[in-house]
């Protein structure tokens, strides 16, 4: 697949962003500047921007608990997403999502769900209004290995089968659901089920690839946008951090050398390594990059910081769009 | 104005709605061979697979049997730009997609900010009254009355099902419409022209003084029933009929009451956190100074509903019961013998 170095330095910045976002997040969760719980996307960068920059602006996408990547992957700006992890006014959910419910509808973000499998049907009914108005949009629904168990996936992929929706469901396989190992719970192989539902089911075994995930998604995008149907992909990816910020096990679940042997394979640094291989980028330029990102982040929380938390009102506004009953 | 049955009214409303903007799409099991009868240009069943040559299978469409994925994508469907109406047959379907219904539906617009709004119809028949046993017999408005999110309406004749209808589909809003099967065949005046009921507003169905009823519903008829009764021995009931549960017109039911000083409120839901539980509260909340009795529910006890016709029947709110609970309130009777009137189902 030939993509322009501009396309390509683009998936490194947005890898780069979720990577630091992320980290920061991480942080400022132990530091109690953020309340909840947050799950970071660290060491899936590659599955996340290379799926989501399989599509194109006005294209939607739905998500999962493991939240923060997918706006991001899609384009949405730091500020906002980081405003609302800590809930406040300036949030892109104007503080009534937080970490768990991140929505940017002005990117296609149609909204993350801390629902496992929720969000499914979701994407897959935007699908069905690209198709009724013909609009050619595409639709991408990520959820993980866990969640790949849930009826409602099979609920989708049969209808969206049937109606031959442009969806893409792909499954972020980072071979965990919390501390269950996916073959533990899961009977046979994920992708290997869509051919139960006459769509094309592809595994992705090197998730660490961004290009190798994304040129297996354009085929799935282009596929749905010819009108053709859904597809399925599964990726195999990692998550080198625990499965929440903030949670502490009491059993190692993971192997030491297993996790080692992802860590080493950071989807970030390989990328750089193969910039500069192939000479898309120099080292100035790649540091360069990394620099301006993490000014970007700098600037989200100085953004976040400056921010004042909504009025105690707003806990009643949207929640039907013309108030009713007693509530403002 | 011409005479039309519940079910042919709400045919008319759909017909009209699908007219009027394109946006609207029906999707539910069986809606192309017009199966339930609302899906037809005509007022009869006999009028088969009409809505499909009028308006295409790329918007009446079949589903599968997959009432969680059905209701999903509506929801994303109503997110990106659709008005979709859901036909989901049975109430007690609706359980199927309970995460759909609780967690998106009712969350997404709230959660997101006021990002989207969600404009989507979910119809459904409470099918009960008819020997079809526990698994399809259900009235399930409560339950969703205690989710904040949804709208509810609860039509109980067909000018009421046509005008609701219609205004369900226009509100941004997510909208559950329970009808009653019971009421699918009962006739009324309904314009052939385009009309609106706003949600909110109570209908007085019957102006009175003594005991003000409240009836939800396929009750409506059977408050009615039991007013004309009663009238007969001299009693003036008033029958309000809220038409819509969420939004509820509690100024209307707080006026009556104030007026009669009585409330009788006839609910076929299971009589614990019912919507008539919900309406006792908010009566004894904001008018308790003008009660001259306590209030009464009659409900559907706490219990399943069983298949035999003998066991069945006795179970839901009837004109004898509506009339004994008034009767009650206004010290006609002192002693009722009627223990269900009172008290949830015997505990065993
Ligand atoms: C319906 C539901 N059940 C359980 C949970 C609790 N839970 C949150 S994340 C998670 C694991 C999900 O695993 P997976 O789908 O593989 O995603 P991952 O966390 O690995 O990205 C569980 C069990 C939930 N949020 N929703």
């Amino acid at each position: 697949m030939d993509l322009s170095p501009t396309t390509q330095l683009e998936m490194q910045r947005r890898m780069l962003r979720i990577r630091r976002f992320d980290e920061r997040a991480s942080r400022m969760v132990k530091r109690g500047q953020i309340p909840g719980t947050v799950h970071t996307s660290i060491g899936q960068e590659a599955q996340v921007v290379g799926a989501c920059m399989a599509l194109g602006d006005g294209d939607y996408m739905s998500g999962n608990h493991r939240s923060h990547g997918h706006p991001i992957g899609k384009g949405s700006p730091l500020g906002p997403l980081m405003a609302e992890l800590v809930g406040k006014a300036t949030g892109v959910c104007q503080g009534k999502g937080g970490s768990l419910h991140l929505a940017d509808f002005a990117v296609g973000s149609l909204g993350e769900s801390g629902i496992v499998g929720s969000s499914i049907p979701i994407a897959t009914g935007a699908a069905l209004s690209s198709k009724v108005l013909g609009n050619g949009k595409v639709s991408l629904a990520f959820f993980g290995d866990g969640a790949a168990n849930q009826g409602c996936l099979y609920e989708a992929m049969n209808l969206a089968g049937v109606w031959k929706l442009p969806v893409v469901f792909l499954c972020e396989n980072n071979q965990y659901a919390l501390s269950t190992p996916a073959h533990t719970v899961t009977s046979g192989v994920i992708a290997e089920r869509a051919a139960g539902f006459g769509m094309p089911g592809v595994r992705v075994e090197d998730g660490q690839d961004v290009l190798a995930v994304h040129e297996a998604v354009v085929e799935a995008v282009e596929r749905a946008r010819r009108g053709e149907g859904p597809s399925l992909v599964e990726v195999v990816t990692y998550r080198f951090n625990e499965h929440s910020e903030g949670l502490r096990l009491g059993t190692d679940y993971r192997d030491a050398s297993e996790k080692a042997a992802w860590v080493e394979r950071d989807p970030i640094v390989l990328f750089r390594q193969r910039l500069e291989r192939e000479g898309v980028a120099s080292a100035e330029e790649l540091d360069a990059l990394e620099a301006e990102v993490m000014a970007e982040v700098d600037e989200a929380v100085r953004f976040t910081d400056e921010s004042p938390y909504p009025d105690p009102s707003v806990a009643f506004k949207d929640l039907y769009t013309e108030p009713i009953g007693a509530i403002a | 104005m011409t005479v039309m049955s519940y079910l042919g009214a709400i045919g008319a409303a759909q017909r009209e709605a699908m007219e009027a903007d394109e946006r609207v799409v029906i999707i539910g099991e069986d809606v192309e061979a017009n199966v339930y009868g609302t899906t037809g240009a005509g007022k009869s069943r006999k009028d088969k697979g009409d809505f499909l040559e009028m308006f295409g299978s790329n918007r009446i469409r079949n589903t599968p049997i997959s009432e969680e994925v059905i209701v999903g994508s509506a929801i994303g469907a109503a997110m990106t730009g659709l008005r979709p109406i859901v036909d989901l047959s049975y109430s007690s379907f609706l359980y199927m997609a309970m995460d759909q219904f609780v967690n998106q539906a009712a969350k997404n617009r709230y959660m997101f900010g006021g990002q989207a709004s969600i404009p989507v119809v979910f119809r459904s028949a409470m099918f009960y009254g008819l020997n079809t046993g526990a698994h399809h017999s259900d009235r399930p408005y409560p339950m969703f009355m205690n989710v904040p999110g949804l709208k509810i309406i609860v039509p109980a004749t067909p000018y009421d099902a046509k005008g609701l209808l219609r205004t369900a589909v226009d509100t941004d809003d997510p909208v559950l419409t329970f009808e009653a099967c019971m009421l699918w065949g009962s006739k009324g005046e309904v314009p052939e022209e385009e009309f609106w009921i706003p949600f909110g507003q109570a209908r007085v169905a019957r102006q009175g003084s003594d005991v003000t009823v409240v009836a939800i519903s396929s009750a409506v008829p059977e408050a009615l029933a039991a007013a004309e009764v009663l009238g007969e021995d001299g009693l003036s009931v008033e029958v309000i009929d809220p038409r819509t549960l969420v939004p509820f017109d509690t100024e209307a039911v707080i006026r009556s009451v104030q007026r009669t000083g009585r409330l009788v409120i006839a609910d076929p839901a299971h009589r614990t956190c019912s919507a008539a539980a919900e309406i006792s509260a908010i009566v004894a909340e904001e008018a308790f100074e003008s009660l001259k009795a306590p209030i009464m529910r009659v409900t559907t006890p706490d219990t399943q509903i069983p298949f035999s016709p003998a066991l069945e029947k006795q179970l839901y709110p009837n004109r004898a019961k509506i009339e004994d609970a008034i009767r009650r309130v206004t010290g006609l009777m002192a002693n009722t013998s009627n223990p269900e009137l009172t008290s949830p189902a015997p505990r065993m």
